[in-house]
């Protein structure tokens, strides 16, 4: 745990109504300190129980969200030795085999970005003010949203 | 006290707006706007859950409201 704390953490966090680059993140999270990257893309499935998926609509409260976002990177900085966090959500209506979420993680050795990246996935889905509609062929229903 | 609540997901299909307003007392807590909310809109009572963000933070029961918050309905979240 020596390094912890030598870098400030820097944290590139987006919500965009427009389709995220892969690549650009990449390139945004790459740098010679760290010895580790860890990134974690969720995709669009192509169905849930069974059900065909048609399509997915994500809305977001996006002032909060952007602030719980932030929350989120400053907590995994503070758990983790990280050196740079992304982490970019997408809104709007999304396609099966789109992306409606990117992190990523670096840190000087692998297993602080991996657990990191796990962190900020899981207490996003947790706490961001972002709501996600499946459309099904014969309906729609807000996901979580009753027991 | 004239209360604007700002309303996603569900939420918004419960109340048939994105924002409603609501006329609450002076010294109303957020205990107070949830009850008023589900008396009007019983349907929140079906949900899993939901919260109340007072000014972009999510609020506890006790907290109080005042004219100038912004104030939001935030349904179960189902990000990423």
């Amino acid at each position: 745990m020596s390094t912890f704390n030598t870098y400030p953490l820097q944290t590139n966090i987006q919500i965009s109504a427009q389709p995220l680059h892969i690549q650009s993140c990449i390139d945004w999270i790459m740098s010679p300190e760290s010895g580790g990257i860890d990134i974690f893309i969720g995709t669009v499935r192509n169905a849930t129980k069974g059900k065909t998926v048609v399509r997915l609509e994500f809305e977001a409260y996006e002032k909060m969200a952007l602030a719980e976002m932030e929350k989120i990177a400053v907590q995994a900085g503070e758990k983790w030795p990280v050196q740079k966090l992304l982490l970019h959500h997408r809104t709007g209506v999304l396609a099966v085999g789109e992306v409606p979420v990117i992190i990523a993680v670096s840190a000087a050795h692998r297993a602080a970005a991996f657990e990191a990246c796990r962190y900020v996935i899981d207490t996003l889905k947790e706490t961001v003010p972002i709501w996600k509609k499946e459309i099904f062929e014969d309906g729609e229903v807000w996901v979580a949203a009753h027991p | 006290m004239k209360i604007n609540i700002l309303a996603f997901g569900i939420a918004k299909d419960i109340f048939g707006n994105s924002s409603i307003s609501v006329e609450l007392t002076n010294d109303a807590t957020v205990y107070n706007l949830k009850y008023s909310l589900e008396k009007q809109y019983p349907r929140l009572k079906q949900l899993a859950s939901y919260m109340i963000a007072v000014n972009n933070e999510y609020a506890l029961t006790e907290d109080t409201i005042h004219p100038s918050d912004e104030i939001a309905i935030i349904p179960p979240v189902s990000g990423g």
